[in-house]
């Protein structure tokens, strides 16, 4: 039986990867990427507690369904965002769109 | 019938309106309604005067002019014998002098305007003489006062014209002020104005009115020297005779009518109508005497030697204005009022003749550029000469009997010094009107060659008046005043005069005749002793010679005894002094305390501003700039790229967790 605290490590490793490309990566679509990872290792972390912690009805896991699925209706959106950037501005570099400063 | 004597002054007034209105209509044809107005005027006048000779009389309140209180004056009407040789003497001269201004003036821009002012000035005398209270006598006196003004300053382009008018105003004003205050002192002491209720009164008042009072004058006195004040000014009497010669700057005709025949008359028919007050005022009778006696001297020193025909024909009124309130002073009324009559006759002959004379010469006045005007002028000489023989007093012509009348009132009632000033100035009125004569119409031919070609005797217009006037000074004198004091005039006025209480003087027969016979002598002395030998050939040396020899009396006279500069140096320098002097206060202290109102509150208002632009905007601009520079400072985080924004979210989920966790 793999011990709780592993599953919320490779969450927390899991978590900071994707903050760190969601804050590093120039490309929108990687951005995105990254925050799909974060949304993962949220997902781990509530199966895994959900397992973990007794007499449950299941709502670590349900959070987790459901936050697959919003994740989708995210994506579809954000992707429609990035392709609007990309029409407007012909690149998909963050750093390179910066109207909406002081 | 009788009560249609408010149109006499009440059909000029319709010419008036008519005239005044569409002058610039009627322009040409304003002499119609001029003329004809006053010609109805003239008509209805004369037919009054029939019935008033007839024994008809009238006192006719027509309606309440204004009420105060207990005061109420009216508009009413009075006719006796007084009064209707008054408005009989205005209308016919009126008349005459109208139908003479019809050639005199014609042509000239002014023409309505004219005749507008002459009937104005026709209506205002005829309330004058036929008022039946004191106020409605002040409204005619004002108004001919008006009319004077208007009239002198008629060619107001010229400006000796428009001083000549503005100083014939100003003068009278200061008589005026005199007649007022006599007005509001007999008010109060009659309660009313009315003649009738103030003479039938004057009996019952007697011991008040002859009571002391101010100055140790009795009141009947200071009535009486009030309003003798306002006749002076009126009438031209020392000391406010000054504006009658300037007043020659009018239109000749003006001249006849208004400052010969009859305006200046009006101060002596208000003394006479004030009879009953002057009799009971010994103080005043002899003020007006004296004052008369003076004036006529006086006027007559200066007319000897005067060149502007006009000049000495208007010193002359004035000379003779000065024996009608001899005649007034010494009680002799009737006489006074009969030379008023006569006087009108021949002094506007006399003026209308020189006007004449002036059209004649193309507006020369100068009697120096004068001379052999006899036989190219034959209707004017010869009336002019009528006109002189009737100023100088020889039997049979008008003014004979006019002014022997008066100097034997004076005689009479033992005022020989009177009588003496007064032969010394008949004396001198027959020297100088026959030294006028023979200057102008015979002596020398002094004529400016450029205008003697131009010589020519007057139109029609102007030459029929002239012989009604002739026939008028030739016959009136001896017609009315024949014998003296017991003539047709005497038997009419004289009771008017009886009743106000004056005293005939008994004078006999002898005496009558002798004085007449020394007037005559002094008259025919002045003009055939002495005028005709100085001046009928135009070359005698004898004038110059008399002018070097009392060089200085000659210019005593030629300058007027300089009474217009002492009159400027005392008063008018004194006013202009004194307005300027009011006028420094006015502009230092009374301007100055607005100018200074006026400082302090722009003063105020720029410390206001600078609080309201420092303070109350630098209030808000210092919000609105702190907030401006703060937003400068913190704006710089907004760096629109969006991943600085998640940096700054993670960092602080990381802070508030951190918070969570350790505390």
């Amino acid at each position: 039986m793999i011990p709780l605290s592993h599953y919320l490590i490779v969450a927390a490793a899991l978590f900071s990867l994707g903050m760190f490309g969601a804050l590093t990566r120039r490309n929108a679509i990687a951005i995105l990427m990254s925050v799909e990872l974060m949304l993962n290792a949220a997902n781990l972390s509530f199966v895994a507690l959900a397992r973990h912690l007794p007499q449950t009805l299941l709502q670590g896991q349900v959070f987790a369904v459901f936050v697959i699925a919003i994740a989708a209706a995210e994506a579809a959106v954000a992707l429609a965002i990035v392709l609007g950037l990309f029409r407007n501005f012909r690149t998909v570099n963050v750093d390179e769109i910066n109207l909406m400063k002081w | 019938m009788l009560k249609l004597v408010w149109l006499v002054p009440a059909l000029p007034l319709l010419g008036v309106a008519v005239n005044g209105i569409f002058g610039r209509v009627t322009r040409e044809r304003a002499h119609w309604l001029g003329v004809g107005t006053t010609g109805l005027s003239f008509l209805i006048a004369l037919a009054i005067f029939c019935q008033a000779a007839g024994g008809a009389r009238l006192d006719w309140d027509v309606y309440t002019w204004m009420s105060a209180g207990d005061f109420r004056a009216t508009v009413g009407f009075l006719v006796d014998p007084l009064s209707a040789v008054m408005m009989l003497v205005v209308t016919f001269v009126g008349l005459l002098i109208h139908v003479y201004s019809v050639g005199y003036m014609h042509g000239d821009p002014g023409y309505a305007r004219f005749f507008t002012y002459l009937n104005l000035f026709m209506s205002s005398m005829l309330v004058l003489v036929l008022a039946n209270n004191y106020l409605l006598m002040f409204l005619g006196w004002e108004g001919v006062g008006l009319c004077s003004y208007l009239l002198i300053g008629f060619w107001y382009q010229k400006p000796a014209a428009a001083d000549a008018g503005k100083k014939a105003f100003v003068v009278n004003r200061i008589g005026d002020a005199g007649f007022l205050l006599g007005l509001f002192l007999i008010w109060r002491t009659f309660e009313s104005l009315h003649y009738g209720q103030v003479f039938s009164q004057v009996e019952t008042y007697r011991l008040v009115l002859e009571r002391p009072s101010v100055l140790g004058l009795s009141l009947v006195t200071w009535i009486a020297l009030l309003l003798f004040v306002g006749a002076t000014g009126k009438s031209a009497q020392l000391p406010l005779y000054v504006w009658l010669p300037d007043a020659m700057e009018g239109p000749t005709p003006v001249s006849a009518l208004i400052h010969a025949a009859t305006m200046v008359t009006a101060g002596v028919y208000m003394v006479a109508r004030s009879a009953a007050f002057f009799n009971l005022a010994p103080v005043a009778m002899g003020t007006v005497a004296w004052v008369g006696a003076i004036t006529a001297v006086f006027a007559a020193t200066i007319a000897l030697v005067q060149t502007d025909i006009k000049r000495v024909v208007a010193y002359s009124t004035i000379s003779q204005l000065g024996y009608m309130f001899l005649g007034c002073g010494v009680g002799a009324y009737a006489s006074a009022v009969f030379h008023l009559a006569t006087h009108a006759f021949f002094k506007a002959l006399l003026f209308l003749g020189s006007g004449s004379v002036i059209h004649a010469l193309s507006g020369e006045q100068d009697i120096r550029k004068m001379g052999q005007l006899k036989a190219r002028l034959p209707i004017t000489s010869r009336t002019f000469y009528w006109a002189s023989l009737a100023n100088a007093g020889i039997i049979p012509l008008a003014g004979f009997w006019s002014k022997d009348e008066i100097l034997a009132g004076a005689f009479a009632g033992h005022h020989y010094v009177l009588w003496a000033l007064g032969s010394a100035g008949a004396f001198m009125t027959a020297f100088y009107m026959f030294r006028l004569y023979y200057t102008v119409f015979e002596g020398k031919d002094n004529v400016d060659p450029h205008t003697a070609h131009h010589i020519h005797e007057s139109p029609p217009a102007m030459a029929y008046p002239l012989m009604a006037l002739g026939a008028g000074t030739l016959l009136v004198g001896a017609l009315f005043g024949f014998p003296p004091d017991h003539g047709l005039y005497h038997r009419f006025v004289g009771p008017v005069f009886a009743a106000a209480g004056t005293e005939p003087h008994a004078i006999g027969l002898g005496t009558t005749v002798g004085l007449a016979a020394v007037a005559t002598l002094i008259a025919a002395l002045g003009i055939w002793g002495l005028a005709r030998s100085w001046y009928k050939t135009g070359d005698s040396p004898a004038p110059a010679r008399a002018a070097e020899r009392f060089r200085g009396l000659y210019r005593l006279l030629l300058n007027k005894y300089w009474v217009d500069e002492y009159y400027n140096a005392l008063f008018i320098d004194f006013g202009k002094r004194l307005c300027h002097r009011l006028w420094g206060v006015d502009a230092r202290g009374v301007d100055g305390a607005v100018n200074g109102t006026g400082w302090l509150t722009v003063a105020l208002s720029a410390l206001s501003a600078r609080v309201d632009f420092h303070g109350v905007d630098g209030l808000v601009n210092a919000i609105a700039d702190l907030i401006q520079d703060g937003s400068q400072a913190v704006k710089r985080i907004q760096t629109g790229l969006i991943q600085n924004y998640l940096l700054a979210m993670a960092m602080g989920v990381f802070v508030i967790v951190s918070l969570y966790v350790f505390f």
